[in-house]
């Protein structure tokens, strides 16, 4: 059974990559969307025949709650809306990422498997938090301008040696909870972090990065929990993820170091 | 046996070429739906969180797998059918 299943997500992935060429042509978008959709259904049907699983009660729950809560809220929301819509779904996939991380943590796991759990839970955590502060900024439930304060950068700075620490610690001292907590905690933090500082007018690029290291996160989590088509798909869109970005910076006529940091540096703030 | 990480690296290795062959020549109008369309690829993550959730132990780990399916499955069904009804618009305007 395991080897149908494998050769199942052989074919997801095929169809992933035929649907994301048939997407960048007009002609074939559509249909390029329904290719890729039905890898999707094809990967979670194989995914349910693993032989591991014993009982499918929370795993048919949680597939109607959250399938009933994307279909209704993609056909009602307004097609101005969608941009917004795609940060907020894009950050609960960075969420279940997260959580596919630390419910990957077992007593006896490996010091390999261990890392990739917490840049699971890191990309993860931080696409999530990201992704809600794009979503308030577009819609205008929280002020579209860069926040910014003295010492951010060092603030930045702290957290990120933050994270390295208590990553550090978790992967040598798994039984220690704490440490596990502090990585979740300031992962959240960075992704707030990280997205305040810019503009509402850039927040479609913002989303396409935050949705490149949603890919990321999924790719980590496959490595926590030793699925390929979880590495496969998830590094397919990490990487066409960071080159979508790049050319949505260069049709707009900045760099992406330029959207990142536009918050920073010289003091004067744009008002784009 | 050849490490992890080797494996991990060939990957993003393919993927990033791939990415960029697939990525490169797309017309602007089709950013924010391909942007979406592979947004719901990310969901992939679903996956790993069926297993997890079906489990059957009831502890910790089962739960975190059963909220990981809810938000998947979210992104997934969502963002399949926002990518759609964004192409769908695209088409009238073009037509």
């Amino acid at each position: 059974m395991d080897i149908v299943i494998q050769f199942a997500y052989v074919v997801s992935a095929a169809l992933f990559i035929l649907g994301l060429k048939q997407l960048g042509s007009p002609a074939t978008a559509r249909r390029g969307n329904m290719i890729s959709s039905f890898g999707m259904l094809l990967a979670i049907v194989a995914a349910l025949l693993d032989q591991g699983i014993v009982d499918y009660q929370w795993i048919v729950i949680g597939i109607i709650i959250g399938g009933g809560i994307g279909a209704t809220v993609a056909r009602m929301v307004e097609m101005t809306s969608m941009p917004e819509m795609v940060a907020l779904f894009n950050g609960f996939g960075g969420m279940a990422s997260l959580l596919v991380g630390m419910a990957a943590i077992a007593p006896d796991a490996a010091t390999f498997t261990l890392i990739t759990i917490v840049l699971s839970i890191l990309i993860g955590g931080v696409t999530f938090t990201g992704s809600l502060v794009a979503y308030g900024k577009l819609s205008e439930r929280i002020s579209s301008a860069p926040v910014l304060f003295a010492k951010q950068q060092v603030v930045n700075g702290l957290i990120v040696a933050g994270i390295v620490v208590s990553g550090l610690l978790f992967a040598t001292n798994p039984d220690t909870g704490f440490w596990l907590l502090l990585v979740v905690v300031l992962s959240l933090a960075f992704g707030v972090m990280v997205v305040i500082p810019i503009g509402g007018a850039d927040m479609p690029v913002v989303i396409s990065l935050l949705n490149s290291y949603s890919g990321l996160a999924a790719c980590a989590a496959g490595f926590a929990v030793d699925n390929n088509i979880l590495i496969v798909a998830g590094s397919l869109v990490g990487a066409s993820g960071i080159i979508l970005t790049q050319i949505m910076c260069k049709a707009m006529n900045r760099s992406l170091s330029n959207v990142l940091f536009s918050g920073f540096g010289s003091g004067v703030v744009e008002t784009t | 046996m050849v490490p992890a990480v080797v494996f991990l690296t060939f990957i993003l290795m393919l993927s990033i070429f791939l990415g960029f062959e697939l990525i490169n020549k797309v017309p602007a109008t089709l950013h924010t739906p391909l942007m979406s369309g592979a947004n719901a690829i990310s969901g992939i993550t679903v996956v790993g969180a069926v297993s997890l959730a079906g489990t059957g132990h009831g502890d910790a780990a089962q739960w975190f797998g059963f909220f990981a399916v809810v938000l998947a499955s979210i992104n997934v069904v969502g963002g399949y059918l926002v990518t759609d009804r964004m192409l769908a618009m695209f088409k009238k305007k073009e037509g």
